[in-house]
């Protein structure tokens, strides 16, 4: 009964606590607009790696994707965008609010259009592979990307683009982009659970079970794992349009198609929760975030060692992530409804 | 009765090694026939060109009056005609639930079927078939913890589920154990008798087989060897010569 009342009370207090967050904390508010961000890309990258099997490394693509198509677009309707970038920084630009808040979401919805359509191309010739295959072909995704966007001068080239300026004060410009990102980490949430009650979420969880089965038994295969990879695209091409505006630069190799770091993290988040779950890649994506930042404040200079040991510890001893372990520990209060039941509980 | 699966002179080559050379048979509608051969005398290999696994190199599928054997795995799959596996292939880490689940017919394409959810009918109707086969009590555990027999009559329960036309079988009875055979030919039997389907069977125990099919197939060294009515094939000499070597 007490359960019962935890589990409908549980979401309510974590969207009391979202909202209440940048206010009670405001010293952190960068911090806890990338913890959402965070959130989307463990998310995101669960759908294909958790749910359905195929562990993809480029995904920082279609999130690279968002960053430069979001600004450009903002940039593209109101001036001209390669006069801008061959300046290098050295040209201002000035909206004004009206201007500024158009283009800033003109370019939110460009951003996962664009990257939903490059996601279906890429979809097409990669998700016939396999395994290893696919893991391996996608591996270059990101780094291809970042070389070209390097080397393409309407986009800045390597030294990047200047993202227009918030046209208030600096803190209403960083609460807006907490909330957008809140939004949107919400928003990825409800969709992937509202998705994998439905018929698509079988039919990517039997993809990752036996693919030659699904396919005897009549099952479209290769139409579900383009869309899979589409809907992640689509919310990652958001986040990058996000990201840009939060960052204020883009630098092709380091913000856009950061493969190293956030490349890396989105996969090591899903895990470190618990992949093939809804919200393991949540709980993944709080604490992969949070003891990074500790690291970071407490054990500078070993940061990157003291990750690398976590990451470790959690590999060996919790291989199915914090949810799997948790699950399996104590099936009766973590495994309750079907899709958890689903995800769970055979090896 | 009219043929539903007729295969014309199939030839399967892997290499220099020929799987099946020449084979032709036919499947009537609402028949029950049956495939006994050797271990390695290509029977496997004619149900993977069937289904289209993998290309025949010569000869002719045709799959109630169409030639399928230019088609890919789903395309036959959706048109009615369905297989299980030897080695039985299910969805390990998903409920006996979702298996029967997502093994719904799939001749709807469009993007709202796909982001449906599970209807009340289908529900029902999946737990129905998983009470057919006995497993009513599992419906909440992960296919994969089942054991080996039951796994066969999951199988089994998700191919009735897809509701195809013609349903082949490779090994049913295989690795399930002796007081279970029995209850599973009579499932097969009814299969037929009360939902329509067609059956063709790859079968090694004889009791099984002499009991449960109408016509028989017999494969050696990829060749069709014999065929007629179950006692007439029991006691061809030829049949009884590949089976225990003839010298």
């Amino acid at each position: 009964m007490i359960l019962a009342i935890a589990r409908k009370a549980a979401p309510l207090a974590l969207v009391a606590l979202g909202i209440a967050a940048p206010f009670a904390l405001p010293a952190f508010l960068v911090q806890l607009t990338f913890l959402w961000i965070m959130i989307v890309f463990a998310l995101c990258w669960d759908i294909l790696g958790g749910q359905m099997g195929y562990n993809s490394f480029g995904n920082i693509a279609f999130f690279g994707i968002g960053v430069y198509a979001a600004t450009i677009v903002q940039i593209g309707l109101f001036q001209d965008v390669a006069a801008y970038t061959a300046a290098g920084g050295m040209q201002t630009i000035n909206l004004t609010p009206t201007q500024y808040f158009t283009g800033l979401f003109v370019g939110l919805a460009a951003a996962p259009l664009l990257a939903a359509a490059v996601a279906v191309v890429l979809g097409l010739a990669l998700l016939g592979l396999r395994g290893h295959y696919f893991a391996i072909a996608t591996l270059g995704l990101g780094i291809a990307a970042g070389e070209l966007a390097a080397a393409w001068s309407y986009l800045g080239g390597s030294s990047g683009v200047q993202v227009p300026v918030y046209p208030g004060s600096l803190e209403s410009g960083r609460l807006l982009f907490y909330f957008l990102s809140a939004g949107l980490g919400v928003a990825t949430f409800l969709s992937l659970r509202w998705l994998y009650a439905t018929r698509f979420g079988l039919a990517i969880n039997a993809i990752r079970d036996d693919e030659d089965k699904a396919e005897a038994l009549g099952l479209r295969t290769t139409r579900y794992k383009v869309i899979a990879w589409c809907i992640g695209a689509v919310f990652l091409g958001i986040a990058g349009g996000l990201v840009g505006h939060i960052i204020g630069f883009i630098d092709p190799r380091e913000v856009a198609f950061a493969g190293a770091s956030f490349g890396v993290w989105m996969i090591l988040m899903a895990i470190l929760g618990g992949k093939g779950t809804l919200w393991g890649p949540v709980i993944g994506a709080v604490i992969f975030h949070g003891m990074r930042e500790l690291f970071w404040t407490y054990l500078f200079g070993w940061q990157n060692v003291a990750m690398g040991v976590l990451i470790v510890v959690v590999v060996v001893f919790f291989p199915f992530g914090i949810l799997g372990w948790l699950r399996r520990r104590y099936p009766q209060l973590f495994l309750r409804d079907a899709p958890a039941a689903r995800a769970g509980a055979a090896e | 009765m009219s043929a539903l699966l007729e295969v014309r002179e199939v030839s399967k080559r892997y290499g220099g090694i020929v799987a099946n050379n020449s084979v032709s048979l036919t499947v009537q509608e609402g028949q029950i026939v049956g495939l006994i051969g050797p271990n390695g005398s290509g029977k496997t290999t004619l149900f993977n060109s069937i289904v289209g696994t993998h290309p025949i190199n010569s000869g002719s599928i045709r799959f109630d009056g169409r030639e399928i054997s230019n088609l890919r795995v789903p395309d036959i799959a959706r048109r009615g005609l369905i297989r299980t596996y030897q080695q039985t292939r299910i969805f390990r880490q998903m409920s006996c639930l979702d298996n029967m689940l997502v093994s719904v017919p799939q001749e709807n394409a469009s993007l709202r079927a796909m982001i449906a959810r599970p209807v009340a009918d289908d529900l029902a109707h999946a737990a129905e078939l998983l009470a057919f086969v006995g497993l009513a009590s599992k419906r909440d555990l992960a296919a994969g913890s089942l054991s080996f027999g039951q796994q066969k009559l999951l199988e089994f329960a998700m191919a009735l589920m897809n509701e195809p036309r013609l349903l082949l079988l490779d090994e049913p009875t295989a690795g399930v154990n002796p007081t279970l055979i029995n209850g599973l030919v009579d499932r097969l039997k009814r299969a037929r008798d009360q939902l329509g389907i067609t059956l063709f069977v790859i079968e090694h125990n004889m009791r099984v087989v002499m009991n449960l099919a109408e016509h028989i197939y017999c494969l050696a060294h990829g060749e069709m060897l014999a065929d007629g009515r179950p006692e007439d094939v029991q006691s061809n000499p030829l049949v009884v010569d590949a089976y225990l070597g003839a010298h």
